[in-house]
């Protein structure tokens, strides 16, 4: 029976349905708090930036402002446009917000990794279990496999909303959305060439404990994969990730000067309210899933070792708040991508330049099984470099000759 | 008992999106409806534990593909109810009903045959069943990259043919009046400068005013 797989499963069974119960519950709860917090923490930044004071009257610092919105928002009228299909339109709005709730049950947000055991196993009312919702063989498989179902609500809310500007805002996401996934997958291409696993898990435990010598000292350095796989597929990750989120300077979703408000211009009340809750819960679950790839999830650094599952949790939140403030200040930095800046940019430079990294990675990897020599490495990579020159500079010459007979063929025919 | 449970579940989710995919008026909603059946047989790949399969299942078909079917129908206004009193081919409904009929036949009598009975208990070769060391991931990439190395080559190599091919079919060469406009002096920008501020005698002038 596969659910008795699970060690952790086994034995008392109704108790652990109750745990794992408790968790969906403890999870959800905690994205819905987050995101009122995110929301807060966004307006106060930017408004830092702007040199203006922001949200200050609901609430201590205005840190129940989000609160007050959500509720005017609940008692909003809501509108469906005549022109609407009504099933889809009414659909929509749930196939944002599940997806985005869903990638969070694969992100490890604690548990003790470094203590006697090790292996980030907690104990809730006498039961063994993770400081996760689940831990599926999959893993990340599961983070793509969702953000390619967020693609639906949006593109469902525009077609279904029954006019133009939705259904080019939708256009362009469902396109945007398509093309960057491709570079977000090679990115996480790399990481799992490093960790030879696919569950979010195993790749914390990975992440524990110390990381390479630097300068003969073991502590400096943490375990993170950072340092195996590269800043490459962190950067691209980061830009591809902020693209998938549409979040500035990718929002041409909903360039408002363009085209009013992208998908969602004819949602109103609850329903617009439930595209806000998946649009910044997509923020809170890529960052934390960049911190579970990339920055040891909530491995802390190698000096700093107390015991407790409590402190796996402060430090990925520690994490997670450097990515959340990294969006607003990109948010408030960068003025808007035009649309084919946007295309080139993911398709002529995220892409080749993560595949080219993969295979870098790969190379490397190959060395290290084979056990080759430092002079092997040096001649192999030299010689495969000039035969990857040699054939970009043949190909090139092989298009641009092919241009310029054409052009010529052209005026030929036309005078 | 779980597993039971967990396959009528999967079965009903298949069925109805199955039903709804070829009852929906609306091509859209066919498309939703065909969204949940591909979800259903996911649940059922999780539940035999070929969990890659499940992944790939929602990544690969209801991912990319329906999506590809949306845009098409969206794009080129197909998403209209049809009326299906009308007969685009001659003789096509019975001629449906009777392929209809003769694939679930078919597939009834191969599962039938191909089992033990319609259960399909104890029909798989226990030297074919996983060992419980290895995940099916694993399993997949060594057979995918020893056994099948050449085939799973080609198969991309064909993929990539495919794009550029098409990339080739639909892309329209341009006509000798727009290679006019492609020349490069003209994609320069004009000069932000006013006329004639770069003029040496106008610069003179200036400083003599100057002065």
């Amino acid at each position: 029976m596969m659910f008795a797989q699970d060690p952790l499963y086994a034995g008392d069974w109704l108790g652990d349905a109750l745990i794992t119960g408790l968790k969906v519950l403890v999870a959800f709860a905690f994205l819905l708090v987050a995101v009122m917090l995110n929301i807060w923490f966004l307006r106060k930044v930017i408004s830092d930036f702007q040199n203006r004071i922001g949200p200050n009257t609901a609430g201590r610092w205005g840190i129940l402002q989000s609160l007050a919105d959500g509720i005017k928002l609940f008692f909003k009228e809501d509108l469906i446009p005549d022109n609407s299909d009504r099933f889809a339109f009414k659909l929509a709005p749930y196939l944002s917000l599940v997806p985005a709730f869903l990638v969070f049950a694969i992100i490890p947000i604690g548990g003790d990794f470094n203590g006697d055991n090790g292996d980030g196993v907690v104990s809730i009312f006498g039961h063994d279990t993770l400081l996760q919702v689940a831990d599926p063989p999959v893993g990340v498989l599961w983070f793509l496999a969702m953000s390619s179902l967020a693609i639906y609500g949006v593109m469902l809310a525009g077609w279904s909303s029954g006019s133009k500007y939705p259904l080019i805002g939708s256009v362009r996401a469902s396109a945007q959305m398509v093309s960057y996934e491709a570079a977000l997958g090679l990115a996480l291409a790399s990481v799992l060439l490093v960790s030879g696993t696919l569950s979010t898990h195993a790749m914390v435990i990975d992440q524990s404990g110390e990381g390479p010598a630097f300068f003969g000292n073991e502590n400096i350095l943490p375990a993170w994969y950072l340092l195996p796989v590269g800043i490459v597929p962190f950067v691209v990750f980061i830009i591809a990730g902020t693209a998938e989120l549409n979040h500035p300077p990718f929002d041409l979703v909903e360039a408002e000067q363009e085209i009013v408000g992208g998908f969602h211009t004819e949602y109103s009340s609850i329903r617009f309210a439930l595209f806000f809750l998946a649009e910044f819960m997509n923020q809170i679950t890529m960052g934390a899933l960049l911190v579970t790839l990339f920055l040891g999830g909530p491995n802390g650094p190698a000096f700093f070792f107390p015991e407790g599952w409590w402190i796996g949790v402060f430090w990925f939140f520690v994490k997670l708040m450097g990515f959340l403030f990294l969006l607003v200040w990109v948010r408030a930095t960068l003025p808007r991508f035009r649309y084919d800046q946007l295309m080139d940019f993911g398709w002529k430079l995220l892409i080749p330049l993560s595949l080219g990294w993969f295979i870098l990675l790969a190379f490397i990897q190959i060395g290290r099984d084979e056990d080759w020599s430092t002079a092997q490495f040096v001649g192999l990579g030299v010689g495969l470099a000039a035969a990857f020159v040699a054939l970009a500079g043949m190909l090139t010459l092989a298009i641009r000759n092919a241009r310029n007979e054409r052009i010529e063929e052209m005026e030929d025919a036309h005078g | 008992m779980a597993e039971f449970i967990t396959f009528f579940f999967g079965a009903a989710i298949i069925l109805a999106g199955a039903i709804g995919v070829v009852a929906a008026r609306n091509a859209v909603h066919s498309a939703l409806f065909l969204i949940q059946t591909l979800l259903g047989v996911a649940v059922i790949f999780v539940v035999q534990e070929a969990h890659f399969l499940a992944a790939v299942q929602i990544v690969v078909y209801a991912g990319a593909i329906v999506i590809l079917f949306l845009f098409v129908i969206m794009l080129l206004g197909v998403d209209k109810a049809e009326d299906l009193g009308v007969e685009p081919i001659a003789g096509q409904k019975p001629l449906a009903v009777v392929l209809g009929a003769s694939l679930l036949a078919t597939a009834i009598t191969f599962v039938l045959v191909a089992t033990d009975g319609a259960t399909g208990v104890g029909s798989a070769d226990p030297e074919r069943q996983l060992d419980s060391g290895i995940t099916d991931i694993e399993r997949i990439g060594r057979v995918l990259f020893t056994e099948y190395a050449v085939a799973f080559q080609l198969t991309a190599a064909l993929l990539t043919i495919g794009v550029i091919g098409a990339v080739v079919l639909t892309r329209s060469l341009p006509t000798a009046d727009q290679l006019d406009d492609l020349e490069p002096a003209s994609m320069d920008l004009p000069s932000l400068a006013p006329e004639g501020a770069n003029d040496e005698h106008h610069v003179d002038a200036v400083d003599e005013d100057a002065s």
